[in-house]
């Protein structure tokens, strides 16, 4: 395999698009051709040479061209977009939409990434050692088909709306993940090694989101079926499976309605009905002689903001409300 | 303005029944001439093939529920964007082009009047911004009359003068051109959760069948003597076994005789007839009602249809039928969008991917074709996909391949992963007519135009005629692959609008002078129907009347088209 290698020379002003950075697009062609390829930055359209030094050899077909991508590239953005085949590499940090539509190859970004990694994506293996934003494996704006195939792995945390209208393939995160993950999936696998924050797996249809740190708080719509053993990275661990989103349609296979799934690890003893899947840090509240000293201290403010009582809170009982927590006291007190 | 002559091109003009002849065609001050003088710029087309401009009769091209298509279906634009030229700005969409492109695209194939299909009149006024935005093409559009409560009471007193009134005022205030019914009550029923799925299911509160309705403004249309037949899509649109219902609505008209001075022969035209044209039960035993409905249309010299094909592409349907998209997206599992027309209409739209791998679609597409193939009178079958419900029009020169050349055919059904179940369904296996050039501009130009009551203006190369002319780089008689065809069509090497060169060497090169065509049908004063007006606005419309009309501001250089009676 012959390596290109691309050493980020100028941080671009604003973003540079620059989806020909792709073995499929630099296969066959020298370095003056690849330094002569389109990338854009607003409404200009620049050469890769005027943003990159280009070095190395691309190989005669993109499976045998790797890519290095070097330096600053935290604004550039469609690194490996639709690739087919070969391997890029980039050692820092990336912007939005690395490996979108990517087909079939091996991306590995070093860094983090930002939002749309892998978005619609069909084969091939997208690998970030850092973070990632919103919609990774997701579908474009509007578009109902999200991650089909191929596998995307995350070691760190990852944003909101993960893997939404996933239908295949399979997305590993390492660390948390926020809300709406896999919102309307109809297929696929997820599996969150931290905590699952909310809303997971909201108007899902079928496949498995794999929960290991638990979820914060489920949605209603899903309901606890039983507990099944099952093996996950060679482990056989003990599973509490939801069925859900019994808001949505459900097909059936054989007789028997599909349902997309949540697994839950049984840390608690077999579940049964009452078994609860939350596992937030529990709610600060205040006693009831607290919220007396509170209600005689709220009269004595003349305007009392949501601000000033937070931090009376704070000050006089230890205790750390949220804004909103805070404004319903007032509400409620005042009254 | 300036001269051209086009020498030595193979010509193929149903109005002037030039069959393929090499002749030079001459062009001056926007109009066809017998000669022009030696100053004429020359353009030689010899081995080409040259027609007037295409006439397109239906298709959902401009308004509210196109524009929210395009809304709503941010993939559809996604990897299409061309930047703008010279001459030329953004373009990009596929299924729901933007209003810019819709026009280039149009022009490229050589069509220079494209009628809009269904203008709801509360959003007259948005349909008529987008047809001033889309460049190049003439363009008219329908208003829907079919769920309307003026036209449903008048009708059920049995007011025929009320009801030519208000259609009068309609096609005026709104800036109409024609009379467009869809799902005739079922619209209305919609409102209700209901539909009506036979002509003879009457509208909820309303109580008038959806036969009533049709042969109510039938007679009016006749009476009122407009340039345009009425123009229907009737009920139970896309449901195995609907063929009969579609036999029933064309016996509407059966033995009416035409009355209007624009050469049109025709009492009623009915639209997409391929999405009516099915036999069987269920999807299971879905299958193709062609012959049936065509053996009708041959014998009944007083209609005209259109065929609605199916491209098997990935495509948005919409359409004023608010019941059948409901239906749809239970289908097909896909964002639907969904509005009432206040008084006058509903409308729904969901994305439909034609897929050849599935049976239903691969026996849709095959109908389409049937219903070409066995039109007896060219000049009464008009090719269109009923952008973009069965297709984007931009799809257009396959369809002309498909009719063209039964190899094609026989090479896609061959293809088809249910290969045996369609072919078992329908009789496309077995028709091996191919349809030749001039049946071609029949079926493209002529016969919509003379359909439309603008025998006289487009849609021919008859000297005194609008100057609407296209070259193709094809030879009729020198067609080795049948891809050539796709090729030639969707490309023209040039495309005069009104005397204008808007496509040279395929590319365009100006947009024209378009124009919006608008029917002022003459009535006798009726101050019942204006008083009525005024107080269903009181009473129902969340508009003011002074908010309702289209002025003049809005339409892009009118054309009117007045109508004595």
């Amino acid at each position: 395999m012959d390596t290109v290698k691309l050493t980020s020379k100028v941080v671009p002003e604003l973003y540079l698009e620059a989806e020909h950075i792709s073995p499929d697009v630099f296969a066959g062609k020298s370095n003056q051709e690849i330094g002569d390829l389109s990338v854009h930055m607003g409404n200009q359209t620049y050469k890769i040479s005027d943003y990159f030094t280009v070095e190395g050899k691309a190989g005669a077909t993109a499976a045998e061209t790797k890519i290095v991508v070097a330096g600053d590239v935290s604004k550039v953005k469609y690194i490996g977009m639709k690739m087919t085949a070969g391997e890029v590499e980039v050692l820092g940090n990336a912007d939005m939409y690395v490996g979108a539509w990517m087909e079939g190859g091996k991306l590995l970004v070093k860094g983090s990434v930002d939002s749309f990694a892998g978005i619609a994506m069909k084969g091939g293996e997208l690998i970030i050692e850092g973070d990632a934003k919103n919609y990774i494996g997701a579908a474009y704006r509007g578009d109902w088909r999200g991650m089909q195939g191929g596998k995307i792995v995350v070691k760190g945390n990852v944003g909101s709306d993960v893997g939404s209208n996933i239908n295949g393939g399979t997305i590993d995160i390492g660390g948390n993940a926020d809300v709406h993950l896999a919102t309307h999936a109809e297929g696929g696998t997820i599996i969150v090694r931290g905590i699952a924050k909310g809303r997971v797996g909201g108007q899902m249809v079928k496949g498995d989101i794999y929960c290991l740190g638990g979820v914060e708080r489920m949605m209603p719509s899903f309901k606890y079926d039983h507990t099944e053993e099952i093996e996950l990275d060679g482990k056989k661990m003990n599973f509490q499976v939801y069925y859900g989103d019994l808001g949505e349609r459900h097909g059936k296979k054989k007789g028997e309605i599909i349902y997309g799934k949540i697994y839950l690890t049984a840390a608690q003893p077999e579940g049964g009905e009452g078994a609860t899947a939350v596992k937030s840090e529990r709610k600060a509240k205040l006693s009831e002689k607290q919220l007396e000293q509170l209600a005689t201290e709220l009269k004595e403010m003349k305007e009392p903001s949501v601000q000033n009582v937070r931090e009376y809170i704070k000050k006089t009982f230890g205790i750390d409300l949220k804004p909103m927590q805070v404004s319903r006291l007032i509400d409620s007190l005042s009254r | 303005m300036s001269e051209y002559i086009i020498k030595n091109g193979t010509v193929y003009d149903p109005k002037t029944e030039v069959k393929g002849e090499v002749k030079d065609i001459c062009i001056k001050d926007g109009k066809i001439v017998d000669k022009v003088s030696s100053k004429a710029k020359s353009i030689d087309a010899k081995g080409k093939t040259v027609m007037a401009g295409a006439v397109e009769i239906h298709a959902h091209v401009a308004g509210p529920k196109v524009n929210e298509g395009r809304n709503y279906r941010p993939e559809d634009k996604l990897f299409t964007y061309q930047p703008g030229g010279k001459n030329t700005r953004m373009a990009g969409g596929f299924s729901i082009p933007t209003t810019f492109k819709t026009g280039y695209e149009y022009a490229k194939m050589g069509y220079t009047t494209v009628m809009e299909a269904a203008m709801p009149p509360l959003y007259a006024r948005h349909v008529h911004e987008e047809i001033k935005d889309t460049p190049i093409i003439d363009e008219g559009a329908f208003p829907v009359f079919g769920n309307n409560w003026f036209v449903f009471e008048y009708l059920k007193n049995n007011e025929m003068d009320n009801v030519m009134a208000y259609i009068s005022w309609l096609l005026k205030t709104t800036k109409g051109y024609a009379i467009k019914i869809v799902n005739p009550g079922g619209s209305e029923a919609w409102g209700w959760g209901e539909n009506c799925t036979t002509i003879h299911d009457p509208v909820p509160y309303f109580d008038i069948t959806p036969a009533e309705i049709m042969k109510g403004l039938l007679t009016a249309n006749e009476k009122m003597g407009l340039p345009h037949s009425i123009h229907v899509h009737t009920n139970n649109l896309g449901n195995p076994g609907n063929y009969k219902d579609t036999l029933d609505t064309f016996k509407l008209a059966q033995g009416v005789k035409p009355n209007n001075k624009f050469g049109r022969e025709q009492v009623f035209h009915h639209t997409h007839v391929q999405f009516h044209s099915y036999g069987g039960d269920s999807w299971a035993n879905f299958e193709s009602k062609a012959k049936e409905v065509m053996d009708y249309v041959n014998s009944n010299k007083n209609m005209t249809i259109d065929l609605g094909c199916v491209t098997l592409d990935e495509t948005t349907t919409m359409t004023a039928d608010g019941p059948f998209e409901h239906h749809l997206t239970t289908l097909n599992h896909l964002k639907w969008a969904n509005v009432d027309v206040e008084l006058e209409t509903s409308s729904g739209i969901v994305p439909y991917i034609y897929d050849p791998k599935i049976k239903v679609c691969a026996i849709q597409w095959a109908i389409g074709l049937e219903l070409a193939l066995y039109s007896k009178d060219p000049m009464r079958t008009f090719i269109t996909t009923d952008h973009p419900n069965a297709g984007p029009f931009t799809r257009y020169p396959r369809i002309f391949k498909w009719l063209m050349s039964d190899k094609s055919r026989q090479e896609m059904l061959k293809g088809f992963k249910n290969s045996d179940k369609v072919m078992a369904a329908t009789t496309l296996g077995s028709l091996d007519r191919e349809i030749n050039f001039y049946e071609l501009a029949q079926m493209t130009r002529a016969g919509p135009a003379k359909a439309l009551g603008l025998t006289d203006m487009c849609g021919g190369l008859a000297p005194g005629m609008d100057a609407d002319v296209v070259i193709y780089d094809i030879n009729e008689g020198k067609i080795k692959d049948p891809e050539e065809i796709e090729k030639a069509f969707s490309a023209a090497t040039h495309v005069f609008k009104a005397g204008t060169l808007v496509v040279d060497n395929g590319e365009i090169i100006s947009n024209g002078n378009k124009r919006t065509f608008w029917v002022d049908a003459k009535v006798p004063t009726n101050t019942q129907v204006e008083r009525d007006v005024q107080m269903k606005f009181l009473k129902y419309y969340s508009v003011n009347l002074n908010n309702y009309e289209v002025s003049d501001h809005y339409v892009a250089n009118p054309y009117v088209i007045e109508v004595e009676n």
